[in-house]
């Protein structure tokens, strides 16, 4: 068991203003996570739009401070390190966005897209550079002649191989994925997903995976964090959430997803009433009272804050009830 | 039942600087009365384009051709582009995926819907107003009163595309076309607005086209199935058929590589390859490098669409209810 990260209540605010005279208020995008991510596996975090997953994964790959809160790699903490261990910090934590038109320079070469992190983090030599990027081509499935040509020459999915190919450089501990697969068209996803997959298991990786598509969450993910309006609402083992979830919004979000079905009898989906509340005026008490066929008068005042319940960390008052229910 | 909108080897081509692009390639469909027809396909295999020649909202730079295209009975090809917005525009509704992209960003939400209701159904001024009114409490916007002084940009994406859809079945539309309605919304958001949609199909007998790449909202919505792949129709069948026993081998690669058809942390069935650009199409089946059962023959020659008991497979060797392809020694 090796912890390569661990976040200690982190925290993302960003000053907002909203018309020229209006004084600036407060987004608290992530407002309060805490984790532990083992070598070689998945965590990954689901959430409607706007709950703060970009936000977070900005902030545990280091291209973000944290407002509040503390990141730690390999045990060690990331703000204001010395010098020396910067250099190793920006090495171990490494991104993949989900639109792989916008995160390749169009106009390098996918050597030089490869070959750029090694040239600024490494003192590796100009023939070690490039071998190592034809070898990383190998390895996420794509042609030499990739090497020497730009990225608007490749589809989507070769893309995404692309970006994975670079976040792999410099060998990093932890890869942040944030929506890797969504751009894709589903018969690529899959061949996407098995890529990580293989990586991870070869390269005992430890995944962040951001994603809305509770199907392919449930297929790679070890443990799943369910976030709503910054916070962690209920954290825990894929199967058992999916299975038993104990928070009313993974109830939501599970009974809201589309399945394939046939026959006359077809299952409607339990939908959720309602949108996502402004992160400018967060309501008071639990921030789901109000789309929460669970809420009481204490759901209105007090704020449920994480507790364990049956295995897993949950942040709400009644979580023993709807897992007690039926239905 | 009588078929509302009748299309037969609908083809639409754009000049381009590559050449000739053929982006929609003999398409037929057929929707009855009150039917919710579901259009699958990965992005780039026409569904959009055979939607939007149909809507003649093409640019100048597309030529389209068909055997037959009517609609309620009335011959479109006889008529221009324009004529035939004007004879649909009443009758037919599209929504688009982006929402923003469809609603004009400098008027009222209010004010748009009472311009579609001006252009087709005419009637007074109050009489608009309340009907926009009714409109937006229809499609479950909190407020409605209130939200038709509101711009797009005020609102979420949510909000924008249940806009989108009031002003759709603002005239009573025979027949919605609905292109990714929800493909830019949460799974929460996605769930009320294909509710909301099913329940206006229901109450108002209308016809739907529903495109989208997600196979088990087709299963939930649709009735009957056409999948696309590379501008042609590969397959069609009633839902329940095709996601039971699928008979083109591209279907059933397609529903067997979905992460619900495989063991958790299991590899996931994949397709090879991509899907064929629109200047690099193969001579053969379009399917035939990647598909699992390609031989000689398919990628020498063009299978048509066959018909089986249960509907149609363009495929010389269509899958039997186990999964294997017939006329071939195992
Ligand atoms: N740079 C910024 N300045 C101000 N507000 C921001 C900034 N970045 C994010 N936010 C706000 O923080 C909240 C969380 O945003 P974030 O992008 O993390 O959401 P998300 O969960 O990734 O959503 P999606 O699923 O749409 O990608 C939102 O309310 C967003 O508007
Ligand atoms: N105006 C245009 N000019 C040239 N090619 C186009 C144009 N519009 C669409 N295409 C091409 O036609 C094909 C089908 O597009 P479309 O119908 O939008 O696909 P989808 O099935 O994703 O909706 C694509 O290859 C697309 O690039
Ligand atoms: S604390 Fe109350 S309102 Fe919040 S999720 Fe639990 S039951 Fe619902
Ligand atoms: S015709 Fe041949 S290549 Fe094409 S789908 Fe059928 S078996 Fe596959
Ligand atoms: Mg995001
Ligand atoms: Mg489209």
């Amino acid at each position: 068991m090796t912890v390569v990260m661990e976040a200690k209540g982190v925290r993302r605010y960003y000053e907002v203003k909203k018309g020229m005279l209006a004084k600036a208020a407060t987004v608290r995008a992530v407002d309060g996570v805490s984790f532990t991510l083992e070598a070689g596996r998945t965590l990954a975090i689901v959430g409607e739009s706007g709950c703060g997953k970009s936000s977070l994964a900005r902030v545990l790959a280091m291209l973000e401070p944290p407002s509040d809160g503390e990141l730690l790699i390999d045990g060690l903490p990331t703000l204001a390190p010395e010098a020396d261990r910067r250099v190793a910090l920006r090495r171990a934590v490494q991104m993949v966005f989900q639109n792989p038109y916008g995160s390749l320079n169009p106009r390098h070469t996918v050597g030089r897209i490869l070959e750029e992190p090694l040239e600024i983090n490494t003192d590796l030599s100009r023939d070690q550079r490039a071998e190592a990027a034809r070898a990383i081509l190998a390895r996420v499935g794509l042609r030499p002649e990739a090497y020497g040509r730009y990225p608007h020459m490749f589809s989507g999915g070769q893309r995404q191989r692309i970006a994975i190919a670079r976040a792999l450089m410099l060998k990093p501990r932890v890869v942040i994925a944030d929506e890797p697969v969504s751009a894709l068209d589903i018969s690529i996803q899959g061949q996407i997903l098995n890529l990580l997959m293989d990586l991870q298991e070869e390269l005992r990786l430890a995944y962040i995976f951001v994603s809305h598509d509770l199907g392919v969450v449930h297929h790679i993910a070890d443990e799943v964090m369910v976030m709503y309006l910054g916070r962690p609402v209920e954290h825990g083992e894929t199967g058992l959430l999916f299975d038993r979830p104990a928070h009313p919004y993974t109830r939501a979000l599970l009974g809201s997803r589309p399945r394939i079905q046939t026959g006359a009898n077809k299952i409607p989906r339990k939908t959720l009433s309602g949108e996502l509340p402004s992160p400018l005026r967060p309501p008071p008490g639990c921030a789901f009272h109000q789309r929460c066929t669970f809420a009481t008068e204490l759901c209105k005042r007090d704020r449920p804050e994480l507790r364990q319940v049956e295995g897993r960390a949950v942040a709400c008052h009644h979580a023993e009830t709807v897992l007690g229910g039926a239905d | 039942m009588p078929a509302l909108l009748e299309i037969r080897g609908l083809t639409v081509e754009f000049t381009t600087s590559r050449g000739i692009l053929r982006a929609v390639d003999r398409v037929d469909m057929d929707v009855a009365e009150g039917e919710v027809l579901g259009v699958v396909g990965e992005s780039g295999s026409g569904k959009s384009v055979s939607m939007l020649a149909l809507m003649g909202l093409l640019g100048s730079n597309a030529k389209l051709t068909a055997d037959r295209l009517a609609f309620a009975g009335t011959d479109l090809l006889t008529l221009t582009p324009r004529q035939r917005r004007k004879l649909v525009g009443k009758d037919v509704a599209m929504i688009f995926q982006e929402p923003t992209t469809s609603l004009n960003p400098c008027f009222t939400v209010g004010f748009q819907i009472v311009e579609a209701l001006k252009e087709h159904m005419g009637g007074t001024r109050k009489w608009r107003r309340d009907r926009a009114v009714e409109l937006l409490n229809l499609v479950g916007i909190p407020d409605p009163g209130a939200r038709l002084n509101a711009f797009p940009h005020q609102l979420s994406g949510g909000m924008n595309q249940r806009v989108m859809i009031a002003m759709a079945i603002a005239c009573q539309p025979r027949l919605l076309i609905a292109d990714e309605p929800t493909t830019a919304l949460d799974v929460t958001i996605q769930a009320q607005i294909l509710e909301l949609l099913t329940r206006l199909q229901r109450q108002h007998n209308m016809a739907m086209v529903l495109i989208t790449h997600d196979m088990a909202v087709v299963s939930e919505t649709a009735q009957r199935v056409q999948v696309m792949y590379a501008g042609q129709l590969v397959e069609t069948r009633s839902a329940d058929d095709l996601f039971s026993r699928p008979r083109h081998p591209y279907t059933a690669a397609l529903l067997s590589s979905l992460p619900e058809h495989a063991e958790r942390r299991a590899r996931l069935a994949t397709i090879p390859g991509l899907v064929p650009g629109i200047g690099d199409r193969p001579v053969g089946c379009l399917f035939s490098p990647r598909c699992a059962h390609a031989n000689d023959r398919c990628r020498a020659e063009r299978p048509d669409l066959y018909r089986d008991p249960e509907g149609l497979a363009r495929c010389f060797y269509p899958l039997d209810d186990s999964g294997r392809p017939e006329g071939v020694a195992a």
